[in-house]
C-alpha cells in the first residue's frame, strides 16, 4: 500500500475529503496525516521559514518539515488548498519547493472548489502512486524487444510500434469510436513497420482511453499519460539523465511535468478552460480558414502584440479572434496572438507549480503548431525542444515501459 | 439565558465559562456534533459534504474559497441565532482556531455588524491581565438578560 501524505487547508470544509480518499483508495493508495507536535506547529517559522495567519496551512508547513526529516513516514506528498485563496496557494507552492529541494519525494499539488470529485484526480494520483511505486521501470531507459504503444488521446489516437529501441511505425488518427480509433492507428503503425500483430510481444496503452483500449488489446501496461509521457519526452529529446520539464499541450486538458531522471518530480494537470488547450488552436486555424498543419508555420511570420487576445476564456478567446479579424488584422499576426494567448495561459497558470529546469521539452501534437513553442521560449526566456515524433510521445513512452515488463 | 456566541468558535475556554454564567455558548463542537451525529451522512471525518459549501452561500459570495464557505455554513447560523457575542483577539491556535485566517475576519466581521452586546478582549499574557480578562467577561455575562 503505498502512503501519500495529505498536507492540506480545507478539504474536510469544502467537504471534499471523502473524495481525495476515494480517488487514493482507487489506485491503491492510503492517505495518512503525519504527526506532528503542538510545538512544531507553533514554531514553524523556525523550521519552515514563515509563519501564516491561518492554523490549517502552518500545520500543513510543520507536516512538511517532519516528512522532509522522515522521509520513511510516506511515498509521495499531496499538497492541496482551496482553489482562489491567496494564502493557500503561497503556502502550497513553498511546500512543493520545501519539500522538492530537501527531499526525493514525489510531489503532486492541487486546489480544489467543493466540485472536486475523485474522478478529476484519479489520474494526477494514479501518477503520483506509479512515480512512487514503479521507480525501477520509470528509470528504464531503453526499449527492448518488439513492443507497441497506443495513446487513446480526446482529440487523437497515436500508436507507435518499436522494436530494438528504435521507433519503426506510427499511427494517428482521430478519436472518434475509442476502440475503433485505437485499432486503425494500430493497424497503421503495424502496416508501416511491416510487423503483425500476432508477433508484438507486449502493448502498453495510455491516455483518456487506457483502461477499455487496454482490455481490447490485452495490454500488459495500462498507464496515466503523465509518467508515460514524462519517459516518452526524455527518451526522444535524449534527456534520461539530470533534470528536464516536459509541457504538454493536449486538446482537452494540459501537463507540466518538472522530471529528475526520468521519473516525474512534480507535476500539474488542468488548464481552466479550453481556451488554453489545443482546441482553441484548431478554432483558430478554422475561423482564417487554413489547416492546423498550416497554422504553426503562418503565426511565425505574424507578432502577437499587434491583436489583442486574451483566451482565459473560450468564448471571449473566439469573441477577441472574430473582433481582430473584422478590424482588419493580418491572420498572422491573429495566429500568433492564438498561439501566445495559449502558451501565457499555460505559463501563468501551470508552469509556476512546477519547478521550471532545461532542458524544456515540448510534446503532443500541438508542439507541432510551431508558433507555439516559440511563445513558450518567448516567454520562459529559454530555449524549447521539439523533438522528432513529439506527436507520438504517450504511444512511445507506453511501447517503452512495457518492454521493461517483459523481462524476467 | 442568553445565547453568547465566542469567537474563536472553537474555543471550549470560553464556551465553558459562557456556560457556568447559566448562558447558552453558541460554538463549533456542537455544530460539529450534530453533523457527526447525522444518520444516513457518510463523508468522514467531520461529516461535511459538498451540499455545506453552498450552504455557505448565503454568508459568502461564490468566488470565496469553498473551505471558507464550508466553515461558514455552520458558523453564520450561530451568528445569525447569536444574542450577545463573546470575542477574543490576538490569542494563538491553542485558544481556539477554524484553522482558516479569512474565516475568523469574516466571523468578526459578521458579529460586528450584527449589533448585539458584544465584549471585545485582548488574550492575556500574564497572570494579572488574566484576573483582568476573566473579571471582564464575568462582568458582561452577568449584565446579560
Amino acid at each position: 500500500m503505498i502512503r501519500i501524505a495529505q498536507l492540506s487547508c480545507g478539504a474536510e470544509y469544502s467537504g471534499v475529503q471523502r473524495e481525495l480518499e476515494k480517488a487514493a483508495e482507487a489506485v491503491g493508495a492510503r492517505l495518512i496525516f503525519p504527526e506532528v507536535a503542538l510545538d512544531d506547529v507553533l514554531n514553524v517559522e523556525s523550521r519552515f521559514g514563515i509563519e501564516v495567519p491561518s492554523g490549517d496551512l502552518n500545520l500543513a508547513m510543520a507536516r512538511a518539515t517532519r516528512l522532509v526529516e522522515n522521509p520513511d513516514l510516506a511515498d509521495a506528498v499531496f499538497v492541496c488548498t482551496c482553489f482562489r485563496c491567496a494564502e493557500g496557494a503561497i503556502v502550497r507552492g513553498e511546500v512543493r519547493r520545501f519539500i522538492h529541494s530537501h527531499s526525493r519525494l514525489p510531489v503532486l499539488t492541487y486546489s480544489f472548489t467543493e466540485r472536486t470529485t475523485s474522478d478529476t484526480l484519479l489520474t494526477r494520483m494514479e501518477a503520483l502512486v506509479t512515480t512512487a511505486k514503479m521507480k525501477g521501470l520509470l528509470a528504464r531507459e531503453k526499449q527492448t524487444g518488439l513492443t507497441a504503444g497506443i495513446d487513446s488521446g480526446s482529440t487523437t489516437t497515436k500508436a507507435v510500434i518499436m522494436r530494438d529501441n528504435e521507433i519503426i511505425g506510427t499511427g494517428w488518427v482521430p478519436t472518434t469510436e475509442v476502440l475503433k480509433s485505437a485499432d486503425a492507428a494500430l493497424e497503421a503503425a503495424l502496416s508501416e513497420a511491416k510487423v503483425k500483430r500476432e508477433e508484438l510481444e507486449g502493448i502498453g496503452t495510455t491516455g483518456y482511453g487506457r483502461f477499455l483500449v487496454g482490455k481490447h488489446v490485452n495490454a500488459r501496461l495500462m498507464q496515466e499519460e503523465i509518467t508515460v509521457n514524462s519517459k516518452g519526452a526524455v527518451f526522444l529529446a535524449d534527456a534520461q539523465r539530470g533534470a528536464a520539464t516536459v509541457i504538454d499541450i493536449g486538446g482537452m486538458d494540459n501537463k507540466a511535468i518538472s522530471v529528475q531522471d526520468g521519473i516525474p518530480g512534480g507535476f500539474t494537470m488542468g488548464g481552466i478552460c479550453a481556451g488554453a488547450s489545443g482546441r482553441f488552436l484548431e478554432l483558430t486555424a478554422r475561423r482564417l480558414g487554413v489547416n492546423i498543419t498550416e497554422l504553426g508555420k503562418l503565426a511565425l511570420k505574424g507578432f502577437h502584440e499587434n491583436v489583442t487576445m486574451n483566451s482565459y476564456c473560450i468564448v471571449f478567446g473566439t469573441q477577441s479572434l472574430v473582433n481582430s479579424l473584422s478590424k482588419g488584422s493580418r491572420p498572422e499576426d491573429v495566429a500568433m496572438a492564438a498561439c501566445h494567448s495559449v502558451a501565457e495561459q499555460v505559463f501563468e497558470q501551470q508552469l509556476q507549480e512546477v519547478e521550471v529546469k532545461q532542458p524544456v521539452i515540448m510534446v503532443g501534437g500541438t508542439s507541432l503548431i510551431e508558433g507555439l513553442p516559440k511563445a513558450m521560449e518567448n516567454l520562459l526566456g529559454l530555449p524549447v525542444i521539439v523533438p522528432r515524433y513529439a506527436q507520438y510521445i504517450g504511444a512511445v513512452g507506453a511501447a517503452l515501459l512495457v518492454s521493461g515488463l517483459l523481462e524476467g | 439565558m442568553v445565547k453568547v456566541i465566542v469567537f474563536p468558535p472553537t474555543s471550549t475556554i470560553l464556551a465553558d465559562m459562557v456556560e457556568r454564567m447559566g448562558h447558552t455558548p453558541l460554538v463549533m463542537s456542537g455544530e460539529i456534533r450534530k453533523k457527526v451525529n447525522t444518520p444516513s451522512l457518510e463523508s468522514p471525518p467531520l461529516n461535511i459534504t459538498p451540499e455545506d459549501p453552498k450552504k455557505g452561500l448565503r454568508y459568502a459570495a461564490v468566488d470565496v474559497p469553498s473551505g471558507i464557505r464550508g466553515r461558514m455554513s455552520m458558523i453564520g447560523p450561530m451568528i445569525d441565532e447569536a444574542e450577545a457575542a463573546l470575542v477574543v483577539k490576538d490569542g494563538n491556535c491553542l485558544v481556539g482556531c477554524t484553522g482558516c485566517a479569512r474565516t475568523n475576519e469574516l466571523a468578526r466581521l459578521l458579529i460586528k455588524v450584527k449589533g448585539i452586546p458584544q465584549i471585545e478582549l485582548k488574550y492575556p499574557t500574564s497572570d494579572a491581565e488574566a484576573r483582568r480578562f476573566v473579571h471582564d467577561i464575568r462582568t458582561f455575562l452577568e449584565g446579560l438578560r
